[in-house]
């Protein structure tokens, strides 16, 4: 288990969250509990339990207390793209979205390749004092696919993984020697699978729609042929393989059978590919412009299904921040991405819950549980003893996305506008409170 | 307002939106316009006082001058950015220079640029008349209906016509124009091409596909050749100019196979030799040059009817002084 990495100024008080439907897959817990967090630790779970002196006591009758939900995949932008987004803003952003955790891509400028750049990351992640910041490594020097990085000192720095995410491993030797590297560190090799060769050019899913709108697009085999090579390379070396972003049907099959084979592998599915296909884009709407694409409706329903039997253990966000003057070009130029934090918990609710895919308890094994397993993370369960990061949200209020409330510093989603059912209402990390919503009939 | 209804909208940015009442006011009303072009002094005062920019961030000599020809024949006022002076050279973003124009006062702006969708960019965000010069692989619509208007011409119906499109569809903007207007008025659409030159799902746009241009030849009653374009070969999508020409060419060998009265459309420039052989550009099925001076009186029509012309009155506008 790792040192929690969260700021300790002075103890927090204990906290007594009162009456909540506690569910915690990691225990089989389902049920009207209260919750004690003291010195930033779950202590007790039970009924009519007393509060110890001094201790702040919140009433959640009605609300689902649960463990933090945990992101493995977001990009914060710091440094070099603070004016999409920083780490504060991007930890602020997580917290009012539910999570109480994030794994921090390494693709920014310059990339963190190094252990420095891993200690800067989660430094500003301590200061920022609002959601925990995981910092995940590169694979190669620079992102360059050339040489591995210093994975070993990145570790020891505070990486919980690598990942040449945004600029994909061509080379299959270096990918073998990765994901070997990695297993001796005990650490997952995340990947973007994208062939470049079949993607170049590319700006949405290749189908009727993009013919349509005259844009050129990136077959499903330029993921699947990458999802392939992953698999066997993980199954060659042993080494801990995380699939990113899953968009296609023959990924989601491929990733069943090589699990059924025994292969270590977990992978994500993200709100945007179960929730959109490809008719997002058009009118050439840059908000849905994301890579992997949006596709068609037979692999968002893959990926729907993955998600239900878990094949994609985990859902992640991709959040990808972009100034608007960067998506407010041509199609084509507009850069890849939508921002993810802030809408994802009621997409879930509202796509996969109210519709019968997955029960509240396997929704919060893919949102916390099993992102905390894939990349050893603390949290993911509220067995006494374990960080007291705890997510406190209304599985049924009704609400309207508004972009302009955002805490993250972009605005980029597709979803604007969209109701959503499920929404967060109080974020604790570390026993503190990390974000919580104003109370009903105010604005904040 | 009825005679707006038949082809509403501020803007013409493809043919995908039109329906087939829409497009055959836009030729009827090209039709009445053709006169001017045979005129001494050729010029009506329908758009005077308009002031019409042509953005032309990409290079094209005959489409530029044609729209330009239309409007000096409307009396618009013009003025020309083309990709070189432009201060997109500069670094300027499409939004901004989309805003500098507006802030001018122009009533429209017609508009080519390499991305497709940049129209439609523009239009979403100035209130002026945008038309579609061509958009990247999207949508030429001018050129569509200016071929729509020639085989009209010639053969008195576009309905129940088989017309094939031989050559770069995939990155072909007037491929998709032809497809969407000629299959909302009736025609058969067929494509033959390599099928490293087809876009993938084309079938779904309601053509049929050839992969030999005589099977293609056999079936069609039109043909619209299309350039290929010599990128195109560095690309790799073509091993050679020879080969495509001996696969793809339209050869007067292979009309003259067919027996039949073929009427042969290309939207220029043209690569003699390559996708078209010489002696079938200048031969008795070729309506080349006709399609060039169609194109004049398509535009004509469109930036009469876009600034707020009536089809039934467009005789009668072009007898005003």
């Amino acid at each position: 288990m790792r040192e929690t990495g969260q700021s300790t100024a002075g103890p927090a008080r204990p906290l007594l969250l009162r009456g909540g439907r506690v569910i915690d897959p990691s225990t089989g817990t389902d049920d009207v509990l209260d919750v004690l967090l003291v010195d930033g630790e779950v202590a007790a779970l039970g009924r009519g339990t007393g509060e110890p002196d001094g201790a702040a006591v919140r009433d959640v009758t009605g609300l689902i207390v649960c463990p933090g939900l945990i992101d493995v995949h977001v990009h914060l932008r710091e440094p070099g793209g603070e004016h999409k987004e920083t780490i504060a803003t991007g930890a602020r952003a997580a917290a009012a979205g539910g999570y109480t955790a994030v794994c921090a891509m390494p693709n920014t400028d310059p990339p963190v390749d190094d252990p420095a750049a891993v200690g800067f990351v989660r430094a500003q992640g301590i200061r920022a004092g609002t959601a925990r910041v995981w910092p995940v490594g590169a694979i190669s020097l620079g992102q360059q696919g050339q040489r591995l990085a210093q994975i070993g000192e990145m570790v020891d720095a505070g990486a919980v993984a690598i990942t040449d995410d945004g600029r994909p491993v061509s080379d299959a030797g270096l990918m073998r020697l990765a994901l070997s590297y990695a297993r001796t560190l005990g650490i997952p090799v995340a990947s973007h699978c994208e062939e470049l060769a079949l993607s170049r050019g590319g700006s949405m899913n290749e189908g009727v729609v993009s013919t349509r709108l005259g844009l050129i697009g990136i077959p499903n085999a330029a993921e699947d042929v990458m999802i392939a090579r992953d698999l066997m390379l993980a199954e060659l070396t042993g080494g801990r393989l995380h699939v990113q972003h899953v968009s296609t049907r023959r990924g989601v099959e491929m990733i069943r059978q090589a699990k059924a084979r025994g292969v270590p592998v977990t992978a994500e599915g993200t709100p945007h590919h179960f929730t959109l296909t490809d008719a997002a884009v058009d009118g050439y709407r840059t908000e849905a412009k994301v890579n992997p694409p949006l596709r068609t409706a037979a692999d968002r329903a893959a990926v729907v299904q993955g998600i239900a039997d878990g094949t994609l253990d985990v859902i992640a966000t991709d959040h990808a921040p972009h100034h608007y003057d960067e998506k407010e070009q041509a199609f084509d130029d507009a850069p890849f991405g939508l921002v993810g934090l802030e809408t994802a918990l009621g997409l879930c609710i509202t796509e996969l819950v109210e519709t019968g895919v997955l029960s509240m308890t396997a929704l919060i094994e893919r949102m916390s549980c099993a992102p905390a397993r894939a990349f050893g993370l603390p949290g993911g369960t509220l067995r006494p003893g374990s960080p007291a990061d705890v997510t406190v949200f209304d599985p049924a209020v009704e609400w309207t996305v508004d972009a302009s409330k955002f805490l993250s510093r972009s605005r980029n989603t597709p979803f604007a506008g969209r109701r959503l059912h499920g929404r967060n209402r109080l974020t604790i990390v570390g026993g503190r409170t990390a974000w919580e919503a104003a109370p009903a009939g105010t604005t904040r | 307002m009825s005679e707006r209804a038949t082809f509403p909208g501020k803007d013409l940015i493809g043919l995908e939106s039109l329906d087939a009442a829409q497009i055959c006011t836009i030729l009827d009303t090209a039709e009445a316009f053709k006169e001017i072009s045979e005129r001494p002094i050729k010029k009506v005062p329908v758009l005077r006082g308009k002031t019409i920019v042509n953005l032309f961030f990409e290079a094209s000599t005959r489409t530029r001058i044609s729209f330009e020809f239309a409007e000096k024949r409307l009396s618009a006022d013009t003025v020309n950015i083309g990709s070189t002076s432009s201060s997109v050279t500069k670094g300027e973003t499409l939004v901004d220079t989309a805003r500098n124009l507006e802030a001018m006062r122009i009533d429209m702006v017609v508009i080519r640029h390499g991305s497709s969708g940049a129209a439609q960019f523009l239009a979403d965000r100035i209130p002026s008349n945008v038309v579609n010069a061509g958009d990247g692989r999207h949508e030429h619509p001018t050129q569509g209906l200016l071929d729509i208007l020639t085989i009209r011409d010639h053969r008195g119906r576009i309905e129940g016509l088989k017309v094939c499109i031989i050559g770069d569809v995939l990155h072909s903007r007037v491929a998709r124009s032809n497809i969407w207007g000629l299959t909302r008025l009736g025609a058969r659409v067929g494509v033959c091409a390599p099928r490293t030159l087809l876009p993938v799902a084309v079938e779904e746009l309601g053509v049929e596909v050839f992969d030999r241009i005589e099977d293609a030849m056999e079936w069609a009653d039109v043909l619209n050749v299309l350039r290929l374009q010599f990128e195109r070969m560095q690309g790799g999508f073509v091993p050679s100019v020879r080969e495509y020409n001996r696969l793809f060419g339209v050869t007067r060998e292979r009309i003259e196979r067919t027996g039949r009265d073929l009427l042969i459309l290309h939207p220029g420039p043209m690569n003699r030799g390559v996708e078209i052989d010489s002696d079938v550009a200048d031969g008795p099925h070729a309506v080349i040059l006709d399609q060039v001076t169609n194109g004049v009186a398509v535009r004509m029509a469109v930036l009469y009817l876009l600034a707020g012309g009536e089809p039934e009155r467009a005789e009668a506008a072009k007898r005003e002084n």
